[in-house]
């Protein structure tokens, strides 16, 4: 009777892509897969930690799947251990039968225009990063003492952002906003947001419950510019016309706000940002005015030639993620992502991609489950003949000799521990540790 | 508050919903599809991936709908909350109008 493989997979980044892949691989039977998760953080979770705003608990209790998924025996994690700076490319290729990438795209899409780089001209990536105690991003210091924002985008993080900054001080206190953020806010003199579009609503890539949400914040006047945008025709044989039906309906609610709001929201359509305005600091921004026209089969945002300029003390941009190369991986520039056939990459040795690295920084948490399980599909697939993956204690004696600081799954229980402890005592779901300094302390409890 | 699948998914169990749940809590019932309001966490990938719009947030369910709610809620009287549909498989029981 011979003995059944047990293959071996390394997944580098711990988010959602990576842990829907995990799980398809461990509940696989013939072949049996071991995994071994990788994250440059000490923590896991990716943007479900570190991105998803933090008064939507329900979303980030999603975490639950991938804490049971991590508790599977064939599961071990490796933490604070960056591909390319503490391990090569190579090395997982030699220790591993497949290597799966589901790193993300923790990069910014940029505007590039004039005034850009201006204090006050920050990237929603970045500052969403911030509010959510991501470690690279706790000393970004953003100047709230203006009393309007600008944030450029149409999309769910364009609205988190404008949530976030208008949100009373005390529905704030009772999440895990990380406390550098709460401070911030409380502080902040911000009371109107502007978010501005390109295009029109019908365009807009707003998911439904996000705009509708606005209506329940106390305090909250939300208003829509131009409300005779709303009255466009939906095609309704369109893809996802059904959203964008249940976005103009949900738009129309709050027609152009009312003029005693103490906190402002204002939507903001047509609009292109041409330059950012200020000499040490923002102080305004300049806004092409926009048309719609059909081209090659696509709405697209012309400019009638006409502007505006809007004062303003704060612009966050949110057009987009954008995927960063991997050392020593394949990588398409245009795209920013990792180029693949069904999830195999190509030119790739044993390697695969699932995620945002491989379709590129759209859809929500749950599309990644499909993504996922269409990469891990492709592994199995391949999985056959004598396994050509080192024993489990190879990968961890290197680590041991070249990460002396790496995080396994009990450590990073121990941080877990140690931040739903501290919230509990503050009426909190957690209170975040902010650097890498105090989660290794945390992990050594 | 949570999503509920109503009666356009009878005899059709399409299950491009499960495809996007990220948490798992659509169950697959013997006629159609079941949402588990304890499970479920308001994220409304569901609602437009269904093909026969039969998918509702709660607040949304017109009054003859209501019924359905009821139906989603009562489906989980003899399972309780498993965790992730992917670890009961298909169930072969309905509860509601599809009973």
């Amino acid at each position: 009777m011979t003995m059944k493989e047990t293959y071996r997979v390394a997944i580098v980044g711990a988010g959602p892509a990576g842990y829907y892949a995990a799980q398809h691989l461990l509940a696989s039977e013939d072949p049996t897969v071991a995994v071994d998760m990788f994250d440059r953080l000490p923590t896991p979770w990716g943007l479900v930690r570190a991105g998803v705003a933090p008064d939507h608990p329900k979303i980030k209790s999603v975490s639950g799947q991938f804490a049971e998924i991590a508790g599977h025996s064939r599961y071990r994690f490796f933490g604070n251990i960056e591909l390319g700076r503490d391990i090569a490319r190579d090395d997982l290729v030699r220790h591993y039968d497949a290597v799966l990438y589901s790193v993300g795209a923790s990069d910014e899409r940029k505007l590039g225009i004039p005034g850009e780089d201006l204090p006050g001209s920050l990237a929603a990536s970045d500052f969403v990063a911030w509010y959510n105690g991501h470690p690279d991003h706790a000393e970004l210091a953003p100047d709230l003492s203006g009393r309007h924002a600008t944030v450029i985008g149409n999309g769910n993080v364009a609205i988190d952002v404008a949530r976030m900054l208008l949100l009373p001080q005390e529905a704030l206190a009772a999440t895990d906003t990380a406390d550098h953020a709460i401070a911030a806010f409380k502080a902040s003199n911000i009371r109107e947001v502007t978010i501005v579009g390109r295009r029109g609503p019908v365009e807009a890539a707003f998911t439904t419950p996000e705009i509708r949400e606005l209506s329940a914040i106390e305090g909250l006047d939300v208003g829509i510019e131009d409300p005779s945008l709303l009255e466009q025709e939906v095609d309704p044989t369109g893809p996802d016309h059904k959203r964008v039906q249940r976005n103009l309906a949900a738009l129309v609610k709050y027609g152009s706000g009312s003029d005693d709001g103490e906190r402002r929201l204002r939507f903001l359509f047509l609009r292109s940002p041409v330059e950012i305005l200020g000499t040490d600091r923002v102080d305004g921004i300049v806004l092409a005015i926009n048309k719609l026209e059909e081209r090659d089969g696509r709405v697209q945002a012309v400019p009638t030639g006409e502007h505006e300029t809007l004062a303003t003390d704060l612009v966050v941009r949110a057009v987009g993620y954008r995927g960063k190369p991997l050392p020593g991986v394949p990588f398409d520039a245009k795209t920013a992502t990792i180029p693949h056939v069904a999830g195999r990459v190509v030119g790739g040795e044993r390697e695969f991609v699932a995620g945002w690295i491989k379709r590129g920084p759209s859809g929500v948490i749950g599309t990644n489950r499909g993504d996922a399980e269409e990469s891990a599909e492709q592994i199995l697939q391949g999985l056959n003949g004598p396994s050509s993956a080192s024993a489990p204690d190879a990968i961890t004696s290197l680590i041991d000799s070249t990460c002396p600081d790496a995080i396994c799954h009990e450590e990073w229980l121990a941080i877990d521990r140690s931040e739903t402890a501290a919230g509990e005592a503050a009426g909190r779901p957690r209170v975040k540790l902010v650097t890498i300094e105090a989660m290794l302390a945390a992990a050594r409890q | 508050m949570a999503y509920v699948v109503t009666g356009a998914c009878i005899g059709v169990l399409d299950r491009a919903c499960v495809k996007v749940c990220p948490v798992d809590c659509i169950y697959e019932g013997g006629k159609m599809m079941y949402i588990n309001a304890d499970e479920c966490v308001d994220c409304g990938a569901c609602e437009p991936a269904c093909p026969t719009e039969a998918i509702f947030y709660e607040d949304d369910l017109a009054e003859d709908m209501l019924v359905f709610r009821d139906a989603n809620i009562a489906f989980f009287d003899a399972i309780g909350s498993p965790g992730g549909a992917k670890k009961v498989g298909k169930l072969d029981h309905d509860a509601g109008p599809a009973a």
